[in-house]
């Protein structure tokens, strides 16, 4: 039988990283559910064992489910009845077998009938599906907005909804409006208190929400009449249940098309405040953003592996002129150049993961118990380390993925521009990646602060003095001469003391970064295990030399490139 | 009604599927070595069939049943993992070499035992033998009805099921007084995969014999649900003389390997001048005739 979590080992590497000892020691409170759930983990091995057996289950579903119903949901999307949305057959078919299988709340506690899985195994399952099905994970995957309900509501309303999530009930996250995409300080859905049943009701219109129609919504909208910007702004659920909402349009889209993406119409809708009134935008949308950012980078990981398996499936298979093309240079370079990506963007992304996965695990216990000052500072250091990777995650990885999914078409030739090959839909699946919960231009704004005030460079320097085998000494020297070439290139664009040329060359800068990060954790990553050696090599010659045109860019630059390059 | 106490017959079957060169040894016997054992796929078929009855009647329970080798301890685990409740493993050197009569034999006396149940579910065929004849036996032995080539339990009333069969020419629906066999066709709906919650409930499930060879490495939690029952012949009530090898009048003349000649294929179009040149070509090659 196929199974996608057993025939990409690569993510069994990353679920046994040293990190996870302490991420599962802190998430089972030292395995106190034991006593209260049969199937809660003994002791650290039996966790992992446990987070590798489900991983298996959702490897199973995905290659023998998802991945054969992907072309279908492609040509059949969903549809629009009466103001509501029916997913395409093999949607349908592909959340009941995951919802059959237990995988909704995969992270949320035993109490509520969840998993209590750390972020990374969660991540990965997301991974994996998105390799099967890049539009399905849009709605699988919004149960990771459950964690907003598990961060900011009351308990009263933790167990009334997180428990349907566990049980298999969909989300959906209602933020953007047509006015308000990038800006959401300018979202107008009017939130109006009525003081006889004391309850809130929703009006106006919501734009391109994925999964709209899903069972549990938390809605952004303006409960503080006469504001204007993003602190009269609140956060609500509307219960799918209750009525009040109608879907007015699902959107044609170039890619993802199995994932309605909706125009949803509010009227009158009954909605419960979550946490404080005005927190909407500025802290619970924050926390939510972060975590779907997050999903978007595993998305990207899964689009590119499978953008990475069907280029090579085909180098392999086609022939011309007397062999397979995978022969040829032009042809083997970009699989390779593909695969070292990959799995760069595959490390940065775990990375990632276990950062969140500290610091919100120390987020919670300290709603149980008051921290002592050292897991006070671990919690700071950590969440101030998630703050910081997970705009580089989602903005490196999306660009890899659609860098992916280019080349894997090239390789294809002619025939991947038919519809006869996957490549066709995954390559139009990719390109949004880039786009939704925050452009890389918006990735990148959010990214900027760790260079300029040294975040990322002080996490190189971490990477710098781990323990290494000897044999991958030369490696650490590519990267600690990349490192002082970023350096002074950083230090040159903040000595001109001007924000819009720091704006300038932020994705120059970031990009760097990136690189140098990934490199590192390329290092590491081969330090556990010699099968990413090919990879490390590979990439830190495209990373070495894609650093230097950046900082040569920025060693010719002046304040002047602002006027060349401002454009009317 | 209340719940029902559903039995499942499953086997566990070397993987032929998936057959590599050494799949059989130089004497003509399987070389079980070489196959990878997995759960017979219409016993999959019919644990789906189970479980479904076991969702649409709360209070139900599903065990297994199986016989074989201490291995095949892992048909029950897969089993638990996809929602059974329990198992028994039927294991003991006096039930190896048996035919289709002496297992249907060892089976039926160990239902004899378990005793209380509504409804025994069985794939229709194991892979390995292609008889199709145990779970029929097993119903004879019993002396309870049975309906066999079933698709689909559509409907359960007070005392009986209503059955969905699929026929080689149509579909026949039956009703079947309880208790009774059912077997399963692999044309009905595919097993679910395991539960999360269920795999991490039953992981730890051994049996005696499993906890005995893991020694100190096996941790007792003291949860009955851990243990798998493990059934020698001591344990029901047989006639030794019916068991395995004697109890077996099965003789295996010979085995021939078959190796496929036809190198290339022919499509024949659906019309009837497509049907009328294959009738002739037939008949010419004496296929028919």
């Amino acid at each position: 039988m196929d199974n996608f979590y057993i025939d990409n080992p690569e993510l069994k590497f990353h679920l046994t990283h040293p990190l996870m000892k302490k991420i599962v020691a802190l998430k089972e409170r030292n395995f106190a559910d034991k006593e209260k759930f049969d199937y809660a983990p003994l002791d650290f091995e039996d966790a992992m064992d446990s987070y590798d057996k489900v991983l298996e289950i959702v490897g199973d579903i995905c290659a023998n489910i998802v991945a054969p119903n992907a072309e279908s949901v492609d040509a059949e999307g969903p549809e629009l009845i009466d103001g509501e949305v029916k997913y395409a057959r093999g949607t349908q078919e592909n959340l009941d077998a995951l919802i059959k299988a237990g995988l909704m709340g995969i992270t949320l506690p035993r109490q509520y009938d969840g998993l209590n899985f750390p972020i990374v195994p969660y991540t990965m399952a997301a991974d994996l599906v998105s390799r099967a099905d890049a539009s399905f994970v849009n709605v699988w995957g919004l149960q990771d907005c459950a964690e907003t309900i598990h961060e900011f509501a009351d308990e009263d309303q933790k167990k009334h909804y997180l428990t349907r999530v566990s049980g298999g009930e969909t989300m959906a996250m209602d933020l953007t409006e047509p006015d308000a995409g990038s800006d959401l300080q300018a979202v107008q859905l009017k939130a109006t208190f009525n003081e006889k049943d004391g309850k809130w009701y929703l009006n106006g219109v919501k734009r391109f929400i994925t999964n709209g129609d899903g069972h549990i919504s938390l809605v952004l909208a303006r409960s503080e009449e006469g504001t204007s910007d993003g602190r009269g702004l609140s956060m609500f659920i509307y219960d799918r249940k209750c009525g009040g909402v109608s879907v007015r349009r699902i959107e044609h889209k170039l890619g993802i098309i199995g994932s309605p993406t909706c125009e949803l119409v509010f009227k009158n809708a009954p909605a419960e405040l979550v946490g404080q009134r005005k927190l909407g935008l500025i802290k619970y949308v924050m926390a939510l953003m972060n975590g779907a950012r997050l999903g978007i980078a595993a998305q990207s990981v899964g689009i590119a592996e499978s953008a990475y398996r069907e280029a090579l499936g085909y180098a392999k298979e086609r022939e011309q002129f007397g062999k397979p093309i995978i022969k040829f240079p032009a042809v083997y370079e970009m699989l390779s150049k593909m695969k070292a990506k990959l799995d760069a963007s595959r490390s940065l992304l775990y990375e990632t993961a276990r950062f969140v996965d500290v610091y919100k695990a120390y987020m919670h216990i300290s709603e149980e118990r008051t921290l002592e000052k050292e897991e006070r500072d671990e919690m700071k250091l950590y969440q101030k380390l998630a703050d910081m990777y997970t705009p580089l995650a989602k903005g490196l990885s999306s660009e890899v993925c659609n860098e992916l999914a280019y080349d894997s078409l090239q390789i294809h030739g002619g025939s991947g521009f038919m519809k006869d090959y996957p490549i066709e839909r995954i390559y139009r699946d990719a390109r949004i990646t880039s786009i939704y919960e925050g452009t890389t231009q918006l990735q990148v704004v959010a990214a900027i602060r760790g260079v300029t005030t040294g975040g990322y460079l002080k996490q190189m320097r971490e990477y710098e003095a781990a323990d290494i085998k000897p044999e991958l000494q030369t490696y650490r020297r590519i990267l600690i001469q990349m490192t002082e070439e970023y350096e002074e290139a950083v230090e040159k664009v903040i000595s001109v003391n001007d924000n819009e040329y720091i704006d300038f060359h932020a994705r120059r800068m970031v990009e760097m970064a990136g690189n140098i990060v990934m490199g590192y954790l390329l290092v590491l990553d081969t330090n556990r295990d010699s099968k990413f050696w090919k990879s490390l090599e590979v990439f830190l010659k495209i990373a070495r030399s894609e650093n230097k045109a950046k900082a040569e860019m920025i060693r010719f630059s002046n304040i002047n490139d602002l006027g060349r390059f401002k454009h009317e | 009604m209340k719940g029902l106490k559903i039995i499942v017959l499953a086997k566990q079957v070397p993987d032929t599927r998936n057959v590599g060169k050494d799949a059989m040894k130089a004497d003509g016997t399987v070389n079980r070595a070489a196959l990878p054992a997995i759960f017979n796929p219409e016993d999959l078929n019919a644990l789906e069939q189970a479980l479904r009855l076991k969702d649409s009647n709360p209070g139900s329970t599903v065990t297994l049943l199986t016989m074989g080798p201490g291995r095949a301890a892992e048909i029950i685990r897969e089993g638990l993992y996809r929602g059974a409740d329990s198992g028994y493993l039927l294991t003991d050197r006096a039930f190896a070499g048996a035919d289709t009569l002496a297992t249907s034999y060892a089976i039926s006396c160990a239902v004899r035992k378990i005793k209380d149940f509504d409804v025994i579910v069985a794939g229709r065929q194991a892979i390995d033998g292609d008889t199709a004849q145990v779970g029929p036996q097993v119903a004879e032995k019993i002396g309870i009805p049975q309906v066999t080539y079933a698709e689909e339990i559509l409907e359960t009333k007070k005392s009986s099921l209503v059955i969905k069969r699929r026929l080689e020419n149509g579909v026949e629906t039956v009703e079947a007084p309880l208790p009774c066999v059912i077997t399963v066709n692999g044309s009905a709906p595919d097993c679910r995969p395991r539960n999360a919650k269920a795999v991490m409930k039953f992981k730890h499930a051994r049996t005696a014999t499993e906890r005995q060879d893991a020694a100190e490495d096996y941790i007792d939690l003291g949860r009955a649900y851990l243990d798998i029952a493990e059934w020698s012949v001591n344990d029901i009530e047989t006639d030794v003389e019916q068991l395995g090898l004697n109890g077996s009048p099965t003789k295996v003349k010979k085995i021939e390997n078959v190796v496929f000649q036809a190198k290339e294929a022919k499509v024949i179009n659906g019309d009837d001048s497509g049907i009328d040149e294959l009738m002739k070509e037939l008949i010419s090659n004496h296929t028919l005739g």
